[in-house]
């Protein structure tokens, strides 16, 4: 995890919001810095939404504060924070046009009428939406609407720009493109980006740092990397990709080893060493799919298990296998089709006998 | 089988006909040249001529206009806050209670609400030495007080819709609420506030009951003055002014309604539109 900056841009320090008796947001801490992508991550009901709505003002937090660039925004009301917000629904005015809906920021700007115009026709260029400015929010497609949205919370220049699921409302196709366009605007304008998403794989692309939520609290923070590697619970290995678990317990270590013993693989298996780890330790192995190799004849090294496939899903570029182990359990595979061809062409068909493998550094280890 | 539509219709046809063939029957006599009211003496219109001529009536119909107009205007402004405060501020004291005094008059007998609304002017004249004379004044005061309920719940079903996102967007850019109020609120709810003004003003242009217990001399209105004469006999100037109203209090009527279908059309297309982007 980066260590935060002497000074951090947004400091969110113990911070609690309770609806009557609920508790919507636990005890939550974090900083972001100048320029960063921050994704807050999690299902709904994790209290990321609430999170988002305390920042922009909306909410005030039961306990806890927020500094914004050095200054506490306690009771600091919404239309005076220099925080603008990309609203879910895009929430655009129905009754404006395209160029009034991303100038109505500006009148609360002392600037000129010359220099206003010139800020909306920035905006609009930044968005490519010239061509829409006089269209009214229902004359243009969802896409467009979303890029309306982004111009209207970017035109104040704001010190942080909040979005809520951005690309939610999109469609797929639509919603990859935009994800690079949205950062490529984020690089240009240089504003600091908090993402609440429930989608890990928007949280990933966009973000430089995600925080995984659950149930009001944040459970892991770090880069895409460090939560999707190494992940720090079964709650966030589980949430961000999947895995198959297994309880395991640790037996001793073996060089730069920590020696497990799992049942329902059948025996010991080497992964890379948790120094926390004492022997004897119950423990959970968590395996990724891309991270187990197939083969049909038995490989070299530790960490070989021979299983028989049961399942096969063939996705075009990669097929995910079902194999089941002599225990009974099932273990997920994924195999790139490096090789054109038909059916034969496989790694394994059905009914295959096959071993499958995996190196001790991609073997997740969990101490719950 | 064929025995049932044949009933149907004529059942249809004869609610119809009870509804509509006095109107239509008034009309027709109203281009009668005969003064006797039920004997047909040949087509003219020297009825509305009389009536255009008539100084007393166009008094009358001028006040009536002029209260309607000022009525439905206030009861708007009043009855367009009350509609925003009982569905923006879901928590304040005395809610419920306020919600059942803004409808009350919707389900209050109009004798009860001209009876009370004289007696408080009575004693209001007789405490102030206000108003020392009822017409004008009072009777837009009474109008005022029970057209507002039909705007404040054609508002407040119409900022239910609303979606509560687009004024806090508003106020997310640096809008004061107030501002919000005047720059995304009104505007997006602007079709149920005339189409409120609209109902308000047929209603007060059409009372008789809550208009005879709170007006005064020289405070009569064209359906007080109607009133009065039919009491003397069914005259044809009558059924001429009574067919103009059905024209003017009809085409308000259309109005309203084309204008509230068109807005519900709109919200539903764009409802539909957002709904498919979403998928």
């Amino acid at each position: 995890m980066s260590e935060p900056a002497p000074d951090p841009f947004l400091r969110i320090e113990g911070v609690s919001k309770l609806f009557g008796s609920f508790q919507a947001v636990r005890d939550v801490s974090l900083t972001v810095s100048k320029g960063e992508v921050f994704a807050l991550l999690g299902g709904s009901g994790c209290g990321k939404t609430t999170l988002l709505r305390m920042l922009a003002g909306f909410e005030e937090p039961s306990a806890g504060r927020i500094f914004l660039d050095g200054r506490d925004m306690a009771g600091v009301p919404p239309w005076s924070r220099p925080v603008h917000m990309m609203f879910q629904s895009y929430a655009l005015f129905p009754h404006m046009t395209v160029a009034k809906n991303i100038a109505y920021g500006l009148k609360h700007e002392s600037i000129g009428k010359d220099e206003r115009a010139a800020r909306v026709r920035e905006m609009l260029d930044l968005v490519q939406l010239a061509p829409f400015a006089d269209r009214k929010p229902h004359q243009i497609s969802g896409g467009q609407r979303q890029r309306v949205a982004l111009a209207r919370a970017l035109a104040r220049q704001p010190k942080l720009l909040l979005l809520d699921e951005p690309l939610a409302a999109l469609d797929k196709k639509l919603r990859e493109h935009t994800q690079f366009e949205l950062m490529s605007i984020q690089a240009r304008t240089g504003v600091t980006f908090i993402v609440v998403t429930h989608d890990q794989e928007e949280a990933m692309t966009l973000a430089d740092r995600i925080a995984v939520m659950d149930k009001g609290q944040v459970r892991q923070i770090g880069s895409p990397t460090e939560i999707y590697e190494f992940p720090n619970s079964r709650f966030v290995a589980g949430f961000i990709g999947s895995i198959t678990a297994f309880e395991a317990r640790a037996t001793g270590r073996d060089g730069g080893n920590l020696l497990l013993d799992v049942p329902a693989l059948g025996g010991r298996v080497a992964a890379r060493d948790v120094p926390a780890v004492i022997e004897g330790q119950p423990l959970t192995l968590a395996l990724r799919p891309e991270k187990l190799r197939i083969s049909k004849d038995r490989p070299a090294g530790a960490n070989a298990f021979e299983g028989l496939v049961k399942d096969l899903a063939y996705f075009g570029k990669d097929s995910l296998y079902r194999i089941v182990l002599p225990s009974g359990v099932l273990v997920a595979a994924h195999a790139v089709n490096a090789r054109r061809g038909d059916e034969g062409a496989r790694v394994a068909d059905w009914d295959d006998r096959v071993w499958l493998s995996f190196d001790p550094a991609a073997a997740i280890v969990l101490a719950e | 089988m064929k025995r049932r539509p044949v009933f149907l219709i004529s059942m249809l046809a004869f609610g119809f006909a009870f509804f509509y063939v006095p109107i239509l029957s008034m009309i027709v006599y109203s281009f009668n040249e005969s003064r006797l009211a039920t004997v047909w003496g040949g087509f003219s219109t020297r009825w509305y001529e009389s009536l255009f001529s008539n100084k007393q009536i166009m008094a009358a119909l001028l006040l009536s206009l002029k209260i309607a107009l000022v009525s439905a205007t206030i009861a708007t402004i009043l009855g367009t806050m009350a509609g925003i405060a009982l569905v923006r501020f879901t928590r304040f004291r005395g809610r419920i209670l306020f919600s059942g005094l803004v409808t009350a008059p919707l389900i209050m007998p109009e004798v009860i609400t001209g009876i009370s609304s004289l007696m408080f002017f009575i004693m209001l004249a007789e405490w102030v030495g206000w108003p020392g004379q009822r017409g004008f004044t009072t009777v837009t005061l009474a109008h005022i007080t029970f057209s507002m309920v039909f705007v404040t719940t054609v508002v407040q079903a119409r900022m239910l819709q609303a979606d509560r996102a687009i004024e806090e967007a508003a106020m997310d850019l640096g809008s004061r609420p107030w501002q919000v109020l005047f720059d995304v609120t009104l505007p997006v709810i602007f079709p149920a506030i005339l189409s409120g003004w609209l109902l308000a003003f047929t209603i007060s242009l059409d009372d008789v009951v809550i208009t005879s217990f709170t007006t005064g001399p020289g405070g009569t209105t064209l359906p007080l003055l109607i009133w009065s004469k039919v009491k003397l006999g069914v005259t044809p100037d009558v059924n001429a002014l009574a067919t103009l109203m059905v024209l003017v209090v009809g085409t308000g009527v259309l109005v309203a309604g084309i204008v509230l279908n068109r807005a519900e059309r709109r919200r539903v297309q764009d409802a539909r539109l957002a709904y498919r982007a979403n998928e």
